[in-house]
Formats: structure tokens, C-alpha cells, sequence
């Protein structure tokens, strides 16, 4: 038996014993946020203080109660059917629940999300999957994954995709990877993507590209991390220069976040480093900027004083603060200003030499 | 504009002619281009302001000889723009000598000169509408009044001379009356009659609400009845009259009552002629105005009115009586609201009397909620004064400061701001007083003054208050029904959803449901 059905199994039969004793049932759910979390580089990502809520069963909670049991009993049906159903899908099935249905699909969500954070599994643990795009692939790396009919490996060569790129799938637990690739380059826009894909910038530097457009997925996260683990190779992340990029998107790739701490352990990068674009290579490369918004200046604000990864980094510290000061921000794409194709002639080749300008 | 004196200075008895013109045409024609004062500015307002006007005198009259009143008014359309507008009354009747002077004068009347708590005040009113019947349809006023079984039923024609502020009678003769004794009073004129808000029906509602001892009915002109049953055969108590209080007097009024009095010494004039003063009082008033307590009271002079006032000022006196007022009562004007409001709760109030400006006056207040009244509009607001509902001006009424001025959210309305609250509520507000501070000649909203304010505040808190626990208490009851119909929806979601956990039998989940249920019924009254 498949440890989710364990403790789905050991749930149920909690909250049967409780009712039949005349007692409250309830369920301790982790506190998912960024006050709840811990970060210790040699751990590599955020994790989970003991902080918990308790959702006991009451008459006022009694139908979120009933949703919470119904939806465990559809991801038992999936994982004991090998199955899997799409977040969309599971919001349908529960039309079928009564008047336990969800109205919309960010109910059912929440609920999955709840049922994951309380068994500290991933949703796809519990048979459910995202619709959301994965990421795209290009470059030096053969990925295996297998036929799902007839079970015999594919072999997918991401050199040959020519302009396109190969699709991450929303699980990627099955895939292995073969690659002699010097580095990963993460990059945070399709466009910055599209134009490295175009010019083979993965010939030149035998690397792998993904283009991660925007805040990585939790499959992109996996994926990264399972290859980077694998193949023992660094990963590089590249963005714009501003608190979305630096925050939202690198230091959700590398260390997770607040909201997922429950399962931040299997979607991180501890490896990933930070390449650009730095608040320093503004100055350095005299990019042209545009003035910060007031929610740039706010974030900063913030995670100087509460992201448990900026306080622990002063380099990050030193980065922002910078930023601050200058009051500006730079988009990757500012690299065109000293021509197209400056950003893999001049500005990667000069950063991967120099490693040591990175960010941790 | 008149002409001038001086046009005319050479030819002086001319002048004299002139001024004495001037001042017959005072009263009449001034009203005559005045209309708009009395409520005859438009022809919607024109027929429900001789309704309002025909029914307090009906009303007065009945109450004043000790009948319970029974008023039928009927409107009759005659032409496209024509009403005929009948008012009968089952009250003492009117001497025939006196017909002509009642319907056909203005400002004739016997409410002007004393205080009482009395509905029309300044007795212009029926007249006027005579006068604006006559003035857009040529018509003449026509009445029947009987003053008792034995004495024979009379019928006048009356037209109003604007001029000289007389009535000609156009016709007279005795008739026959299937009536004890009453009176009737038909006027044409240019109208309108629509129904609804400041209809003549709400009126009559409204009046059926403050004068609970009254049976009205209503003949509509497409021929609807609508009949407002009596809610108590006791009359009201009779209001008396009393003596102006020293505390609101003003310096015209004391020297016209200087004039006017028929005490002999200035002491007699201040004992008699006011409430609260007596001879220790009066003389000690003398004494700080410098003047002796035996003056002819018409011989003072202004300077020494003056005085006088400041003296009477820098006195205190003992507030003014208040057995004078004759509230609804809060039991009645609770059955009232029953009766003309299909709601299920009623709360009402009756304040003690207080005083502004010397004036005593109850405030009442009354609220009625839920049942088949409208929610989703802001409350209707019913205003009386001395049991007349006040159908216009509302905004500028001291009773709407008064109620935007509380917070309603705390008794379980709706308030956005400083608004009227929103729900299906009905507020009455009632002020009984010997002289009620309108803010204009139309009488339609009453006057900010403090204590009035106040009052008002108070008496409608309270029902606030009564209705805050009949909503809490109805949340309450509503909560539970929806907490059983909860427990009836989720519980056997939650004993299929651990059947199918955990492949249990069917006794096995009927225990489950039976047990949680019971558990969570348990917790819920804790």
C-alpha cells in the first residue's frame, strides 16, 4: 500500500473512532506562510516550523469537513485505479458530491492543498495534477521517459527541436536524463529564451536551456532539480533586475516558498545560483532602466526586513539595498541595447568566466 | 407693488381712500397670491390639503363635543381636470349663523387666540380651500351641517368675496338629511388624484394610525372603498388649555397681550394671563423691571415692555403643566400599527412631557417591522403632529435629524452614512404640544429645536432598542434552522466519504451519522 493511502486509511479511521466516541474529530493542518519557515543554507530550503492549525469538525465547519473526506476518497480511487486526475477534473467529480460540490474551482484547490500540506506530500503523490505548463527544454540533454501504452522508453533528444523546444511534463518523476552539459541556464523570460534558442547558444557553451516563463512551476522545479541532483551539474538563473526576479522567481526556484513549505523539500534548487542580471551589472553594463514601482520598493522593503533567505545572504542584502539606492530596475532585454546579440557574445560568456560576481 | 403714498401726496384724502383699500385686501388676496403657503401649489397637493384640512376639522369638532368621529371623504372626478371633494362628518354640526363666517372667512376661527393642543392652528385652512375651489372653478362651497335629531338640516351655497374677506351666500335652504347631526362640506376645484406615496390614501392611513378612535373611510373616484375600522371606542383625553408660560415669551406677543388684557394692575395681568406666575412671582418681576406692581398694563410703554421682558427673563419659573397634552399612548399607537401594518413586531413609545420655550410637548414614537413590508427601500417614516400626519418636506423635519442622527446598525438595520436606515420598518414619529414649531406656513416639518430633537432621539431609541432584540432574537432562530438543515445536508457526506474510506458496512455508517449528529447537536447549544 502506497504511503498516502497509509495515512489516508489512518485519517479516516481517526475521525471514525473520535465520532463514535462522541468526541470532536479534527485535523492539524501546517501553517503554510513565510512566518512559518526556516531557512538554513546547509538544508538548502525553506522548511516547515511546527506552527499547525486544527480544523476540528463543527457545525460551522462540518461542510468543508465533508469535502476534505470526499476529496481524499477521490485521490484514493485514482491511486488505486493508477490514475490521475487534472485539478480541473477533480473540481468536476465533485458536482457529484451533493451538496458537498464546490461552486468554483479555487475551492477544490484549496481543499487539495490542504489534504497535501496535512500528509506533507505533493499533490501528484496524491494522483492530482496541475494544468499548468511545466517549462520548455532546449540544448544539450537526451530526456527518457516511457510509452504510456505500451511501456517501452522514448528517447527525446532536446537538440532537435530546431526553433521549438521540448515540453517538461506535469510529472516528472519517471523521467531520467542523459547529458554531458557543462551548466543549466534558467531563464526567466520566453523571449530571452526564444532568441538563445534561435542563435544555438547551447552548441557554443554545451549547456541546457528552460525557459521558465516567469515564476517556475513545481514540475519545472522538479525537473531542474532531479537533472541538476542526477548529472551533478550547477544551475544558473537568469532574470531581470528586479525584486520579482530576484524574489518570486529565483528564490522560489531555489529554496521554495512560503506557501508550498510543506513540500518545498522536493521543489528546490539549492544548487541554483544567480547569474544576472544584478543590480551591479546595471552599473557595470550601463543598462537602461526604468524607475521602480511603488510595489517594487514595498517587496524590497519587505524581504530586507522578513524573507528568511535575504536576511541569511548579505550578499542579497548588499544587492538590495543597492537596488534601493538606485531607485531603477533593468529588464534582461535591456541587453539589446548594445545589439542583439551582445547578451550571448559579450554579457553570458564575461558572467560564466567570472562566476564569482554571481549571487548566492 | 402697491402705488405709492407720495404718487398721491396732493390729494390727501385720496390716499386715505387707498390706505384703507390696502388693508382690506389683506388677508384674502394676499392668500389669493399666496397660494403656494397653504399647500394649494399644485393640483395633487390641492385636493389632499382640503382633504388634510376637511378631515382636522371633522376630527376636532367630533372629539370637542364628545363623539367618537365616523368621516367619510369621497372624491368624485367631474371633469378631466375637475374633483369634487366631500368631507361628512358625524360631529356636533354648526349653528347656521355661524356657517357663513366658518367656510367662507379666512382666518376665522377659535383655535387662533388660545393654547391647546389642537390639529389645525391658525384656522385658515377649509376656507382656503373654498377659496382656491372658487378660484379655478367658479364654484361656490356647498355644506350641510344639523346640530341635532330634532333640528332641521341646512344647506348653504357660499362664495368668498376676496375683497373684503366675506362670504355671499348664494344659496340657502333647509333640507332633508338622513343624519343625527354632522356636517358636509363639498368644494370643486382643479385636481389631480394619484395614488401612492402623498397620496389622499396614505393620508388617511396615516390618520387612521394617530387617531385610533376614529372610523374613516375613503371613496376613491374610480369607486374603491377603502374603510379604516376604529382600534378603541375610548376618546381621547380632552386637551386643556392653558396660559402661555413665561419661558417663550417674546416682546410682540407681551405687548400685544399688554393690549389686549382685561386685568386692571400689572400683577393681575402677569397672574392671570400666564401659567406658572403668581403674586410673590409677579411682584418680584415688578420689582426688577422697575415697575409697580399696580400700572395699568395698558399703559406700558415699550421701553417699559422691554423691561418687563428682561425681567420675566432673568426669572425662573416652575416648568408649565403638561396635563394639558393628550399623547395616543404607546398600547394604542401599538394596535394602530397592527392594524394598518401587516408586520410581525410593533414597539412604541410615549415620552414624558418636556418643555422647549415654555411650550410643553410629548414626544411618541412607534416602529413596526418584518412581516409583508418592503425590505429593500429605506424605512417609511410617518410624522405627526398633534395626530396630523405631515406628508411633505420631509428631509427638513427635526424627527429625520433625529433618526439619521442614531445608529442603526446596533438594533439590526441596515444604515449606510447618515441615512435613513433600510429594511421593512416603519418609524412613527409623534409630537403632541400646545404650539408646534413648524418651520413654515404649510405645516408640513417641525422645527430644529434641541430639546424637541432630543426627545425624539430618545423615544425612537428606545423602540431601536426593542426591535435590536426582536432581530437578534429572529437571527437567532433563523441561525439554528439553517445550522439542522446543515447538519441534515453534510453528516451523511461525511458517513459515505469514510465508507468508502475505509469499505465499512451500512449499520457500521448509520452509527456514524447517528453518533456525529448527536455529538454536533450537543456542542451547538453550548
Amino acid at each position: 500500500m502506497s504511503d498516502v493511502l497509509t495515512k489516508i486509511t489512518e485519517t479516516a479511521t481517526d475521525v471514525k473512532s473520535k465520532i463514535n466516541k462522541k468526541q470532536k474529530p479534527e485535523v492539524k493542518i501546517p501553517i503554510r506562510s513565510l512566518k512559518n519557515v526556516n531557512y538554513d543554507p546547509k538544508v538548502g530550503y525553506f522548511e516547515l516550523k511546527g506552527a499547525k492549525k486544527v480544523r476540528a469538525l463543527t457545525v460551522n465547519t462540518i461542510k468543508s469537513f465533508a469535502q476534505t473526506l470526499k476529496m481524499m476518497t477521490l485521490s484514493k480511487q485514482v491511486i488505486e485505479g493508477n490514475d490521475m486526475a487534472t485539478k480541473r477534473e477533480a473540481y468536476y467529480v465533485s458536482k457529484n458530491w451533493g451538496d458537498a460540490r464546490f461552486k468554483e474551482q479555487p475551492e477544490s484547490d484549496a481543499v487539495m492543498d490542504d489534504i497535501e500540506a496535512m500528509f506533507m506530500v505533493n499533490r501528484e503523490q496524491l494522483g492530482f495534477v496541475p494544468e499548468e505548463k511545466g517549462g520548455d527544454i532546449a540544448g544539450a540533454l537526451t530526456v527518457i521517459d516511457k510509452d504510456t501504452s505500451t511501456g517501452k522508453e522514448i528517447k527525446i533528444d532536446c537538440t532537435k527541436f530546431g526553433s521549438g523546444a521540448y515540453s517538461i511534463p506535469s510529472s516528472v518523476e519517471q523521467l531520467k536524463f542523459e547529458t554531458d552539459a557543462k551548466f543549466i541556464l534558467a531563464i526567466e523570460t520566453a523571449g530571452m529564451f526564444q532568441r538563445l534558442v534561435k542563435h544555438n547558444y547551447w552548441r557554443k557553451e554545451n549547456c541546457i536551456l528552460i525557459s521558465m516563463g516567469g515564476v517556475p512551476t513545481r514540475a519545472c522545479r522538479r525537473f531542474i532539480r532531479r537533472l541538476a541532483d542526477d548529472k551533478k551539474i550547477p544551475v544558473y538563473v537568469f532574470t531581470d533586475s528586479d525584486p520579482y526576479g530576484f524574489m518570486s522567481i529565483y528564490r522560489t526556484l531555489k529554496v521554495g516558498s512560503g506557501n508550498a513549505a510543506h513540500i518545498n523539500k522536493y521543489f528546490c534548487v539549492p544548487q541554483a545560483k544567480f547569474l544576472g542580471v544584478t543590480p551591479q551589472d546595471i552599473i557595470d553594463y550601463k543598462l537602461p532602466t526604468h524607475p521602480l514601482k511603488d510595489v517594487d520598493k514595498k517587496k524590497i522593503k519587505d524581504v530586507l526586513k522578513n524573507d528568511p533567505f535575504v536576511r541569511e545572504h548579505k550578499e542579497w542584502r548588499k544587492a538590495l539595498e543597492l537596488m534601493q539606492k538606485m531607485g531603477q530596475r533593468a529588464e534582461q532585454q535591456a541587453l539589446a541595447a548594445w545589439g542583439l546579440n551582445y547578451v550571448m557574445n559579450k554579457y553570458l560568456p564575461d558572467k560564466i568566466k567570472e562566476t564569482k560576481t554571481f549571487l548566492p | 407693488m402697491q402705488t405709492t403714498l407720495s404718487e398721491n401726496k396732493k390729494e390727501i384724502s385720496h390716499a386715505i381712500e387707498q390706505a384703507k383699500k390696502q388693508r382690506d385686501i389683506s388677508i384674502s388676496e394676499f392668500f389669493t397670491k399666496n397660494r403656494h403657503l397653504l399647500g394649494f401649489d399644485n393640483p395633487l397637493k390641492a385636493i389632499s390639503t382640503t382633504i388634510k384640512e376637511g378631515v382636522d376639522n371633522a376630527l376636532d369638532a367630533a372629539e370637542d363635543a364628545n363623539i367618537l368621529p365616523d368621516v367619510i371623504v369621497e372624491v368624485k372626478q367631474t371633469t378631466p381636470e375637475r374633483y369634487l371633494v366631500t368631507i361628512e362628518d358625524n360631529g356636533p354640526g354648526i349653528v347656521k349663523e355661524q356657517i357663513p363666517n366658518i367656510f367662507g372667512r379666512l382666518l376665522y376661527g377659535s383655535k387662533f387666540h388660545k393654547l391647546s393642543q389642537t390639529r389645525g392652528q391658525q384656522g385658515i385652512g377649509i376656507s382656503a380651500a373654498g377659496l382656491y375651489g372658487q378660484l379655478t372653478t367658479g364654484k361656490p362651497v356647498k355644506i350641510i351641517s344639523k346640530i341635532g335629531k330634532n333640528d332641521p338640516a341646512h344647506y348653504y351655497e357660499l362664495h368668498l368675496d376676496t375683497t373684503k374677506n366675506e362670504s355671499e351666500i348664494a344659496k340657502k335652504e333647509i333640507i332633508e338629511w338622513d343624519k343625527d347631526h354632522g356636517t358636509k362640506i363639498s368644494i370643486e376645484m382643479e385636481g389631480k388624484y394619484q395614488r401612492g406615496k402623498r397620496s389622499v390614501s396614505e393620508y388617511m392611513k396615516y390618520t387612521a394610525v394617530s387617531n385610533p378612535h376614529a372610523r374613516l373611510t375613503l371613496i376613491e373616484p374610480d369607486g374603491t372603498r377603502i374603510d379604516y375600522p376604529r382600534g378603541t371606542t375610548d376618546l381621547p383625553i380632552k386637551p386643556k388649555e392653558i396660559k402661555p408660560h413665561p419661558d417663550g415669551i417674546e416682546l410682540g406677543i407681551l405687548i400685544n397681550m399688554l393690549k389686549a388684557t382685561k386685568a386692571k394692575t400689572l400683577q393681575s395681568f402677569l397672574t392671570t394671563e400666564f401659567s406658572r406666575i403668581g403674586a410673590g412671582t409677579a411682584k418680584k418681576i415688578c420689582e426688577l423691571a422697575k415697575l409697580y406692581t399696580n400700572s395699568r398694563p395698558s399703559r406700558i410703554a415699550k421701553d417699559e415692555a422691554d423691561n418687563l421682558l428682561k425681567a420675566i427673563r432673568g426669572t425662573k419659573f416652575i416648568a408649565p403643566p403638561t396635563n394639558c397634552l393628550s399623547p395616543i399612548g404607546n398600547e394604542l399607537l401599538t394596535k394602530s400599527l397592527k392594524k394598518e401594518f401587516d408586520a410581525d413586531f410593533y414597539a412604541s413609545v410615549t415620552r414624558p412631557a418636556a418643555v422647549y420655550r415654555g411650550n410643553p410637548f410629548v414626544v411618541e414614537a412607534g416602529i413596526a417591522y418584518g412581516g409583508k413590508l418592503p425590505g429593500d427601500s429605506a424605512s417609511e417614516i410617518i410624522r405627526f403632529a398633534n395626530r396630523v400626519p405631515l406628508q411633505y418636506q420631509q428631509s427638513a423635519c427635526s424627527s429625520i435629524k433625529s433618526i439619521t442622527d442614531i445608529k442603526w446598525r446596533q438594533y439590526g438595520l441596515q444604515q449606510s452614512g447618515k441615512n435613513i436606515p433600510v429594511g421593512p420598518v416603519v418609524i412613527v414619529v409623534h409630537i403632541a404640544s400646545v404650539w408646534v414649531p413648524f418651520t413654515s406656513e404649510s405645516k408640513e416639518s417641525i422645527a430644529h429645536y434641541p430639546e424637541i430633537i432630543k426627545e425624539i432621539k430618545l423615544a425612537v431609541q428606545e423602540c431601536g432598542r426593542q426591535l435590536g432584540k426582536h432581530v437578534r432574537k429572529q437571527k437567532k432562530v433563523k441561525d439554528e434552522a439553517k445550522k439542522r438543515s446543515y447538519l441534515e445536508k453534510y453528516v451523511p457526506i461525511i458517513g459515505d466519504a469514510l465508507k468508502e474510506l475505509l469499505d465499512l458496512q451500512d449499520p457500521d455508517v448509520m452509527l456514524i451519522n447517528e453518533n456525529l449528529k448527536d455529538q454536533l447537536e450537543r456542542s451547538r447549544k453550548i
